[in-house]
């Protein structure tokens, strides 16, 4: 229990006006509230780079505009690798909960395949347009493409880097509960990084046609 | 206090089985995605809506409805998780990224449209 500051026995009755111990926290009990304000805070990041393609994206210098660049079906594609892989990720946790390792690492292999379908896909495309003559330095419109976009690329590839390292973790110890712990997190981190895809999605592929 | 947490299935564990979703959740979101995806890239691949504005109005429709069906299905948010600390710092994000969306397109917009070629800033009032 929280010991609270007596003035010694004999004046028990003494006003006490603080606590001298903080309270007991479990290790890893504020964790998951710590992650979801670092995913708000890269929230505010990737705020950033969608209002720098609102505001760049129609300044084609002359260049390839998104109707010249962008592949609708391939992105259809990309995303169902992303949606399925949420999925997957969603059977990862509800197997984690009831301490299954087997068919925990099982979803989590299935989640990293579509998490790597989506990351090469992306690469393709990127491939494709910088072949093309659509660099990053092309436009202002492919600057801030290439900036979202990527930066979104990066977090999926982190994530994956991230799920196997949990996968050697829970092949060694199993799903003790700081293993439980990190998979949680990981678990919003994709979860996260599928609604930022929902943007990418609508407003660039899908809006960039519109244009 | 600390020997009683001990005792029970550790913090982690605790905290994350507060607002972890069943099977069903998973796949009603799943379906309910499935249909929220499908229904913009159709849009825009068929031109089904005519004019540009409805398509791109009807898109940013089905994405909010899409993302709001992840954050409820996927990321388990309710005013109950963290004892209301989450949904705290959502809405303070999304105060925040209002700000920057709207803010970055509405100024810069207009400083766009003062500064394109042609336009003879000595005829400024």
């Amino acid at each position: 229990m929280t010991t609270i500051a007596t003035g010694g026995n004999a004046r028990a009755e003494a006003p006490v006006f603080y606590r001298t111990e903080e309270h007991a926290h479990a290790a890893g009990g504020s964790t998951l509230l710590g992650f979801w304000i670092y995913l708000m805070s890269d929230c505010l990041v990737f705020a950033a780079l969608f209002a720098a393609y609102g505001v760049l994206g129609g300044s084609y210098a002359a260049g390839p505009q998104p109707k010249d660049l962008f592949e609708l079906p391939l992105v259809a594609v990309n995303t169902s690798m992303l949606l399925l892989s949420s999925i997957t990720y969603g059977f990862a946790m509800l197997t984690t909960y009831q301490g299954r390792v087997g068919a925990t690492q099982g979803w989590l292999i299935v989640t990293a395949l579509f998490g790597m379908a989506f990351v090469g896909i992306e690469l393709h495309e990127f491939a494709h347009m910088i072949h093309d003559g659509a660099t990053p330095q092309r436009s202002a419109f492919l600057s801030a493409f290439f900036t979202l976009v990527g930066t979104h690329g990066l977090h999926v590839t982190v994530g994956l880097i991230w799920m196997v390292t949990l996968m050697l973790q829970v092949g060694r110890r199993g799903l003790i509960a700081d293993n439980v712990r990190r998979l949680a997190c990981l678990s919003m981190f994709w979860h996260f990084l599928d609604v930022i895809w929902i943007g990418v999605f609508t407003f660039v592929y899908l809006g960039g046609m519109l244009r | 206090m600390s020997e009683i947490v001990h005792d029970k299935p550790s913090a982690g564990q605790r905290a994350a089985n507060a607002g972890h979703g069943s099977l069903r959740d998973y796949l009603t979101g799943f379906f309910l995605s499935v249909i929220l995806t499908a229904m913009p890239f159709w849009l825009v691949m068929s031109g089904a809506l005519n004019g540009k504005i409805a398509t791109a109005l009807a898109i940013t429709v089905f994405a909010v409805a899409q993302i709001v069906v992840h954050m409820v299905y996927f990321l388990h948010m309710n005013t109950r998780s963290e004892g209301g600390w989450s949904i705290m710092a959502m809405v303070f994000t999304l105060i925040l990224v209002v700000i920057v969306l709207v803010g970055s397109l509405w100024i810069i917009y207009h400083l766009n449209a003062n500064m394109m070629p042609g336009m003879d800033m000595s005829q400024m009032p």
